[in-house]
């Protein structure tokens, strides 16, 4: 199902929406660190848990930027995506008990993908041309992070096929 | 319908517990999770006028990590205690959560009364297909070749369908909803718990443990393809003929909800203990 985002019709709107991606990607990954600490796979907990931290970076990085702006309180009232999550929540549904960090990247990657795509529809649809420029600049910065997710990815390869054999499978199948 | 107070202004956050779930990663309940806090904070309820019962089994662990008042009660029994408290305690929201197993086999005679006598209460049932918490036996939502060593060959038994179920029962409110849409799940909610009577929501909640090939339900599902109906012989094609993962409010009927006055109304109460008594 497409996924509808706020409606972006001012400049406030516009870093009101940038923060509460970074924020709502800042609660998910601290949702996944601490299904990974349930599931003792802390090599999990510290990735995703300073996956957190860099979210929780960028947004404090868009409240500045925001200048007068109050951009939290801003992010409440424009609401948030209709159909399912905010860019770059990374999907519930993907995790898993045995994941590893590639795994967990690749959630990134994904999630920094969409973001880029969100600001690039909004600098291809606005008419103000002060929505269009700044836009434009936090398409430059998640290419940024796309860059980066790469460039961990590169540290961590991807695991075997096997990855998600137990020998002590859950169920008796 | 519950007293539902707009003037609050909360945020999910403020309905979720200290305890963490121990759901397995990927579990479609950690969203349901979600949806249930986005729902109570758009309707602006207090936490203390919500109370979150349950059975058990995996879905049946939500009023822990709730905020709300929250009862994990008997196996199947769930709606029983929620009519219950709905009955004495009228002013507050009861939700009643519970799973495919614990709704609709142990539960199953229950779920029919429940839907009858239309109590103004929402009934949640996160179905995944599937006994998780006991290692994955079929229930009875299952599809009949679900071959596995627990049921070798599959059960070769057809499927409860629990909305046509609700809506001969006379359910006042049924939707289908995903777990995988949060957002969405959470408007259906909120529209659950302010309808009168009997509201009956069942989410597909995918069991990535237990039941890996439901990760496709995603690409699956798709929004209703016609508005709500109030016509229940309308509701019953529209169910009937679906493919199982129309999403949406599927039926909104204007059945008057039972009230506890409809059983007391000029009954002295004092005369009945004097009886009991005797």
């Amino acid at each position: 199902m497409k996924k509808q985002g706020p409606r972006i019709d001012t400049l406030t709107d516009l870093f009101a929406a940038a923060y509460r991606i970074e924020a709502d990607a800042v609660t998910r990954y601290e949702m996944l660190a601490e299904q990974m600490e349930t599931h003792n796979n802390q090599e999990l907990v510290k990735v995703f848990r300073d996956l957190a931290r860099a979210e929780g970076l960028h947004a404090e990085e868009i409240r500045r930027q925001a200048g007068d702006i109050d951009v939290v309180a801003h992010a409440q009232r424009i609401g948030g995506w209709q159909r399912g999550d905010s860019p770059e929540e990374a999907d519930l549904g993907t995790a898993h008990y045995m994941m590893t960090p590639w795994h967990a990247l690749q959630m990134a990657l994904a999630g920094e993908k969409r973001a880029l795509a969100f600001f690039e529809d909004i600098v291809k649809t606005a008419k103000d041309d002060k929505i269009k420029t700044m836009a434009a600049e936090f398409v430059e910065e998640e290419a940024e992070h796309v860059n980066l997710v790469h460039r961990l990815l590169r540290k961590y390869p991807a695991p075997a096929s096997t990855w998600a054999r137990d020998n002590d499978p859950p169920a008796s199948q | 319908m519950s007293v539902i107070n707009l003037q609050q202004s909360c945020k999910p956050a403020d309905y979720k517990s200290a305890v963490k779930p121990i759901w397995c990663p990927g579990c479609g309940d950690y969203h349901v999770l979600m949806s249930f806090t986005r729902a109570f904070a758009q309707l602006g309820l207090p936490p203390e006028q919500i109370a979150v019962i349950s059975g058990i089994g995996c879905s049946s662990r939500i009023p822990a990590y709730t905020n709300c008042y929250g009862f994990h009660g008997v196996h199947g029994r769930s709606l029983a205690v929620g009519a219950g408290l709905k009955v004495t305690r009228p002013d507050l929201t009861v939700i009643v959560a519970s799973g495919d197993g614990d709704g609709y086999s142990i539960g199953g005679n229950h779920f029919l009364h429940a839907c009858r006598r239309n109590i103004d209460m929402t009934y949640v049932v996160m179905d995944n297909r599937v006994y998780g918490m006991t290692k994955g036996q079929p229930s009875p939502t299952t599809e009949p070749d679900f071959d596995t060593a627990l049921s070798p060959g599959g059960t070769g038994v057809s499927p409860f369908h629990p909305l046509v179920i609700a809506l001969a029962s006379g359910a006042n409110f049924i939707a289908r909803c995903f777990s995988g849409e949060p957002n969405e799940t959470a408007d259906i909610l909120a529209e659950a718990i302010k309808h009168p009577g009997f509201s009956f929501v069942e989410i597909l909640s995918p069991c990535v443990t237990f039941r890996p090939d439901e990760k496709e339900w995603k690409n699956l599902i798709h929004p209703a393809p016609v508005a709500t109906t109030n016509d229940p012989a309308r509701a019953a094609r529209r169910i009937m003929t679906d493919d199982g993962f129309n999403i949406g409010i599927l039926y909104r009927g204007d059945r008057r909800p039972y009230s506890p006055e409809f059983g007391t109304q000029g009954v002295d109460l004092a005369e009945l203990e004097r009886e009991f008594e005797q």
